[in-house]
């Protein structure tokens, strides 16, 4: 059994303890719009400013995903996206970036399809540093966390404003990785955060865990980044990415050089948010 | 109130967990747990409350208009020369489908559980009408989210549910059909979670509803087995039913499970099972996850789940509630299909030979029954679920039946 041995989630929030700021995660759907595009702005994220990526495994049912994230993954299908090449692209990635994060997120199916254990192999063989499946609580721990503990790989647990005290130790108890705190109500991309919940939510969560907690849904702007990294210890991005994918597609819904450049400007005046630089 | 079963019977499933063997359970997001478990306390409050079941049982006495007949359907069963066929006709409920059984049974939940409003899948638009007769009856307000090709080839039930006060969302993610309805309404609910009570129509989602609606539909069973002593003084040979999500059918085969009963679920075959333009889970599909189950699913070699086809769109579903994925790997359960062409053609001929106009999803029930009832003997018994009737469907019926002549 090949074990996931790499540390690079623990260096990640090591390192931005030492340089006393928060990470930025950027969210794309792997093969959106398709695979060429997709991989170079794969290649490209870390240089921009992404300190950790998430990768989406496209699926036809995005059950947790509004309408932006739904949208690119059916491109990401259309394009002839699977979770195969899903894990090229990361292997691909690992070839020149040993350094950055990367953990795939996505839905069970896919990867009930392609066989669990085949695809832990596969995953840790190809460079993945973590697992976010959406539609696995801790009522199905058998399924995946489990098997990928025993992996060694780090299965990164969701919570929401709904996960009140009684519900967190269930929660919290097969976590590893980071906890990834879902700071609305709702699907991706609908609704901006509120910070001072999002902030007393933390506050809360970190009386129950000593993992690093990264925030995500509905975190747009520079300023959001900055607002939500200055009380925990990631930022995560995924609609606000994938809607300039699809505002930059030509009439055919083909993407472009334009695709690339506007994802990383966008990505590189987050990264600001997290430096605290003054915004201009 | 359910009585608890003997040890060594097929009826005690699912487990605390909501799993039928390897089926079942509860793949949802953590935004939607609680909102899961809430449902699931209730339910099991409910259950054990003899209150709870007096009032439902009252609801389905003086508004349902149960029990439904056991009818013996004599001009079909002669001219098929062979077993004895019985409708149980569901047809005849308030709102013409066997669906409100279910939604009678969810909206009181839900009134226990203080909530006022409801949200609610649906294909055909029979869960659509009944959960809108509900809310109106008891004062709920009432959203409705149906796939943009349903509310199409479904208009009469949405002009009905508009008419009962519901709010009908058109769904155009996906394949705009059945469910991506269901995954609309999902997502809905997670961002409604304090007010908002999602009455899930057939026996899919995740725990505890398979088991709820299941329990629900019971009632076709229950009384079946009691009009059908009382007819012939002795169990039926054979029951049949179509299978969409799979509720009409487990509430008329459930409390006939551990009984000598040969037990049959007719799936849609669409165009035919080899041109994948069908809906037969079972037939043509293989285990997978989808809307907070396993059970078997039409999918793709990469997990994603394709769409599905029938020409009723009560059946047009590419997955089936995950009791029937247990049952059918235990064997305990046939699973047949029929062709859209067949359910049409079954279409016409009951109601020509009985002045029942079925609709199209317990069509392809019958389809199936025309193909064996001949070889049975005389007195063998076989009970159709007659799971709806068929007003809403002759928009789409009645052009093809013109051109299979069959009008
Ligand atoms: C009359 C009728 N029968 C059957 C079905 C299929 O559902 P199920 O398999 O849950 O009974 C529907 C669904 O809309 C229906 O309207």
């Amino acid at each position: 059994m090949k074990t996931y041995n790499e540390d690079r989630l623990k260096l990640l929030f090591e390192n931005l303890k030492k340089e006393k700021r928060g990470g930025l995660g950027i969210f794309i759907a792997a093969s959106d719009p398709n695979l060429e595009i997709s991989l170079e702005i794969l290649e490209r994220l870390p240089q921009a400013g992404a300190d950790m990526i998430e990768l989406g495994m496209p699926f036809s049912d995005p059950m947790a995903d509004g309408p932006t994230i739904q949208a690119a993954s059916l491109r990401a299908l259309k394009s002839g996206g699977s979770l195969k090449r899903t894990l090229e692209m990361v292997k691909k990635f690992r070839e020149n970036d040993t350094k950055t994060p990367l953990v795939l997120m996505g839905y069970y199916n896919p990867i009930y399809n392609f066989g669990v254990k085949n695809f832990l192999i596969k995953a840790i063989k190809a460079g993945v540093d973590g697992l976010i499946i959406v539609d696995l609580p801790p009522e199905e721990d058998g399924e995946l966390c489990l098997p990928a503990q025993k992996y060694n790989l780090p299965f990164i647990r969701l919570t929401a404003p709904t996960s009140d005290g009684e519900r967190l130790p269930t929660i919290l108890k097969n976590a590893s990785g980071f906890i990834y705190y879902v700071s609305i109500m709702g699907i991706t991309g609908t609704q901006s955060i509120a910070t001072q919940n999002v902030q007393n939510a933390v506050k809360e969560l970190k009386k129950h865990t000593g993992l690093p907690i990264a925030v995500g849904f509905g975190i747009k702007t520079r300023k959001d980044v900055a607002d939500v990294t200055s009380f925990s210890d990631a930022a995560i991005v995924g609609s606000a990415i994938v809607n300039v994918i699809e505002q930059s597609l030509d009439s055919n819904g083909e993407g472009s050089d334009k695709t690339v450049a506007d994802v990383l400007a966008l990505v590189r005046d987050l990264a600001a948010g997290v430096r605290n630089k003054k915004i201009a | 109130m359910p009585t608890t079963n003997a040890p060594n019977t097929l009826r005690e499933g699912p487990d605390e967990n909501g799993h039928f063997g390897i089926f079942g359970g509860r793949y949802v997001a953590e935004t939607l747990m609680p909102l899961v478990l809430d449902v699931e306390n209730a339910w099991k409050t409910a259950k054990s409350d003899p209150i709870f079941w007096s009032e439902l049982e009252y609801y389905r006495k003086h508004y349902i208009g149960r029990p439904s007949p056991l009818y013996f359907a004599s001009r079909l069963t002669d001219y098929f020369q062979g077993a004895k066929l019985y409708f149980k006709r569901d047809e005849l409920n308030h709102t013409g489908a066997h669906k409100i059984n279910n939604v009678m049974g969810q909206a009181l939940i839900a009134r226990r559980m203080g909530k006022t409003k409801i949200i609610a899948e649906t294909g055909a638009g029979q869960h659509g009408v009944a959960t809108a007769t509900a809310c109106a009856l008891f004062n709920l307000e009432c959203e409705v989210f149906m796939g943009a090709e349903d509310v199409i080839r479904q208009k009469p039930n949405v002009d009905r549910m508009r008419l009962l006060g519901a709010k009908v969302h058109s769904v155009t993610s996906g394949s705009a059909t059945l469910k991506d309805a269901m995954n609309e309404a999902l997502r809905y609910w997670v961002s409604k979670a304090d007010t908002h009570f999602y009455i899930i129509g057939t026996v899919a989602g995740p725990h505890p509803y398979p088991q709820m609606v299941r329990d629900f539909q019971c009632i076709i069973g229950e009384e079946t087995k009691e009009q059908m002593f009382e007819a012939e003084g002795k169990l039926p040979d054979t029951l049949v039913a179509c299978i969409g999500g799979g509720s009409n059918a487990i509430g008329l085969f459930h409390p006939f499970l551990d009984d000598d009963v040969e037990i049959i679920g007719v799936e849609a075959a669409g165009l035919g099972i080899s041109t994948k333009q069908h809906a037969a889970s079972l037939t043509g599909g293989r285990p997978g996850v989808l809307h907070g189950n396993r059970t078997y699913l039409l999918q793709d070699n990469d997990g994603q789940i394709t769409e599905a086809h029938s020409i009723s769109a009560g059946l047009d579903y590419p997955g089936i509630g995950p009791e029937h994925s247990w049952l059918f790997e235990t064997g305990r359960i046939e699973y047949v299909s029929a062709t859209d062409n067949e359910a049409l053609e079954a279409f016409s001929l009951c109601s020509k030979l009985e002045g029942i106009i079925p609709a199209l999803e317990p069509s392809h029930a019958l389809a199936y029954i025309k193909n064996i009832i001949s070889s049975l003997p005389k007195n063998h018994i076989i009970v159709m679920n007659m799971c709806g009737r068929g007003d809403k469907d002759l928009e789409a019926v009645i052009p093809r039946l013109e051109e299979m002549d069959l009008l």
